[in-house]
This record gives structure tokens, sequence and C-alpha cells, in this order.
């Protein structure tokens, strides 16, 4: 009893996190690093793209030894597995993109404990079959991405007027205005307290035309 | 004065919520009520202070180039830096265990009180982030790293204890309807932080 890969019920596990179930602002998971790594496009889509990496590869091998892990000991088995994975990263950001790897800092390695990766290990991978945590691990990830890349996009254009993007290189939008008209950038939102506060207000938006995810009382 | 400068760092100026974000997923969860707060804040400090320490011995005669030459002329080159997320994640693990097992077995009405957020930290990243900070800034002897370690964990408790208290009291004001709940918190967690902004640059 197969069921084909892109079945209706395994078109929802990637599209439910988009939206509906998003990591960070639904499932409140994975945060700490979207807030500090959000300055520029560039380090946004670097980080996006690790985890991307990571998830995939730790949700598929912990779904692969889903009935093989002692349930006592599966926070450590897990977090080994991460871990390993996590090192494979930062060896090749070191070595093919240093500057990013330099900016990313401390977060590449916070990638082993960011919530988002081991939460949806316990919730998915650990009771569900590789493939299905295969796409899970996908949907999860863009949907981290998504709001990765739209906050990095607004801190960096008001913040320094420019948007550095990959390959393309540091485009500037903002620049000639300041310049010829006296426009001044807001620096307030590169320090960090504008990252809570522009995920709060896309929060707000997403809320307001997704009206289920309102909560009642808080 | 240089230790007490770290730590009043580590609290105020370094703050690992408001200024790096760090442990932010337990902070939005566990932030409903100032008890709960209270309580996970104060086994954010305990581990902190003990596995800074651990990681700093860890890093210092294990994992740092030539860190090994104290076993002899041969491994002097031995760089195993790379290994030290495995090695700082797998301490921490194995610390949050033997601390639970010890504080259950020592001291019931602590455990009682932290028992079950003590699992929880294992995977709070201001643990981690603490640890690799230390391994960044390269503190000079191992009191230095616990003092940092501590007063990171001062800090980290002061915040989760103060956006409790307001999320406390704003249950009784009329938010609007979508940005109830989370999106509230965050706001009010990035004004805070702007207010604690205020003690950068400063030098004790």
């Amino acid at each position: 009893m197969s069921e084909s890969l892109f079945s209706k019920k395994n078109m929802k596990l990637i599209k439910d996190p988009l939206n509906d179930d998003n990591p960070i602002t639904v499932q409140v998971l994975g945060i700490c690093s979207a807030l500090a790594i959000t300055v520029k496009v560039e380090t946004a889509f670097v980080m996006a793209i690790s985890v991307l990496f990571v998830m995939i590869g730790a949700n598929v091998i912990v779904s692969l030894m889903r009935k093989i892990i002692p349930s006592r000991i599966r926070i450590i088995v897990q977090l080994v597995i991460v871990a390993s994975l996590v090192i494979l990263v930062d060896q090749v950001l070191k070595a093919f993109v240093y500057d990013v790897s330099k900016q990313l800092s401390v977060f590449v390695g916070l990638i082993i404990t960011n919530c988002i990766i081991m939460g949806r290990l316990e919730a998915f991978a650990l009771g569900n079959k590789p493939g299905a945590s295969f796409l899970d691990a996908v949907g999860n990830a863009f949907g981290y991405g998504l709001i990765l890349i739209v906050v990095a996009f607004f801190r960096e254009l008001f913040g320094s007027g420019t948007l550095t993007l990959p390959v393309v290189g540091k485009i500037e939008i903002l620049t000639s205005l300041a310049n010829n008209t006296g426009y001044e950038h807001n620096g307030l939102m590169i320090l960090p307290p504008m990252a809570l506060i522009t995920v709060g207000v896309y929060i707000w938006i997403q809320r307001s035309r997704n009206r289920k995810l309102i909560e009642e009382n808080h | 004065m240089e230790y007490f400068n770290i730590f009043v760092k580590g609290i105020f100026i370094e703050n690992m919520i408001f200024a790096y974000f760090l442990g932010m997923c337990s902070y939005l969860a566990v932030s409903k009520t100032v008890t709960t707060a209270n309580g996970l804040g104060l086994a954010v400090i305990f581990v902190l202070g003990v596995t800074v320490p651990i990681n700093y011995l860890l890093e210092n005669y294990v994992l740092k180039e030539g860190a090994l030459s104290w076993l002899g002329e041969e491994y002097a080159t031995m760089d195993l830096s790379f290994l030290s997320f495995i090695m700082f994640i797998a301490v921490i693990a194995s610390t949050v265990q033997i601390v639970e097992m010890a504080v259950e077995k020592f001291a019931p009405a602590l455990y009682g009180a932290l028992g079950i957020f003590l699992p929880l930290i294992a995977v709070n990243c201001s643990i981690l982030g603490g640890a690799l900070f230390m391994q960044e800034r390269q503190y000079v002897n191992i009191g230095e790293a616990s003092v940092f370690g501590l007063g990171s964990g001062v800090g980290w408790w002061l915040a989760i204890v103060a956006i409790a208290a307001i999320r406390e009291k704003i249950k009784y004001s009329h938010v609007p309807g979508p940005l109830r709940g989370l999106g509230i918190t965050f706001i009010i967690c990035g004004l805070m932080g702007v207010a604690f902004m205020s003690f950068m640059g400063i030098e004790l």
C-alpha cells in the first residue's frame, strides 16, 4: 500500500508550514536564529539553506532509525545526528563563503539547538516514514526561510537602503534617495530590537488575513 | 574588578535575550506566569553557571589548537576545534541529565520547583550560545568564564521574569485580535530590547 509522493496529503505537508502552520509565527519554533541573522538578505538566505540541509538530513536519518532509537535517550541521539550535520555545514561555509560564515558567527553552531529541528524530529520524524519526513522537512525549512527572507528584506531595505542578494551582490536602492533628498535611513532597523518588532508586525498582518490563527485568550 | 565587569556586562549590556535573542523559544513559551518563568530562569542560571566552566576546560585542554600539548610533544599541533559543537552539546546534554538526577536525589524541594524545566534546558540555545561565546571571546582563566556564565544566566532570568510580569498584566488590556498572544509579546519584547540598548557602551 504505497502512496504517491505527491498525493494531496503529502502536498499539505509542504504547503501548511508556509502559512497555516508556519514554524516561526504559529508553532513558535526557531526564533532565536531567525531574529539574529536577518540584518542582510544574503546572510538570511545562507542561513535558510543551511537549515534546509540540516533539517532534511536529520529528519530522514531519524525517520530511518525511528524503530531502533530507545525512547529514553532519544534526545541525545537526535542531538548527535544534528550536531554532525551542523559540523558539515559549518566546514562547508567556512571553506566556500568565509565572509558570510564570519557574519553568522555562533549562529551556525546554534542550528544544533534550533528548536525547529528538534521540534520537527520529535513531532514528525519519530513517527513517520522517511518520504513523508523528507517533505515535512522541506516544508518547514521553506516556512522558516520565508520569514527569514521577508524580515531581512525589510530590515536591510529600511535600515541601510541596500539589498545584498546572493550571487548578484549588493544593490543600492534607497541610497541615492538618501543622498539627494535628505532621506535618512532608519538605523534602528539594523539593531536587534527591531527584528522582534518586524516579526511582531508580520504576525499581525498574517493573522488579520488568516483569522483562524487568532488566539482566543492568551 | 574584571570579574565584576564581565558579570554586569553579561546581565545588561550583552543580555542573552535582548542583544542576541538566545533562548527565545522557551522564553516565549514559558513566560505566561511569573512563577514558572522564575523557575525556568533559576534553572538556566544554574546550568549556565555549571556548563560554561566545564566547556572552558574542555576547550582549553582538549579542543583548541595546541591544547593537547600536555599529553606530549607529538600532540602539540593537534587542532580539534571542528569537534567543538558536538563536544559542547554532549557536555551540556549530559550535565543537564546529571544535574537533574543529583537535584532529584539531594534537593527534592528544588527539584519540585525546577524539575520539569531541566530537560527543556538541554535544547535552550542560550546554554550552547554561552559556550560558543565563551569560545569566541577567549577569556583568560576559568574564573572569568564562570563569571560570564553566571552573568548571562542572571541576565536571562531577569529578562524572562520581566516579560512574564508584563504578560500577566497585559491580559487585562484590550489588544487587537490578530496581535493577541504571540504578536504583542514580540512587540513588547522589542520595546524592552530598545530599553536595554541604553546600557550599550557602558564600561565599568
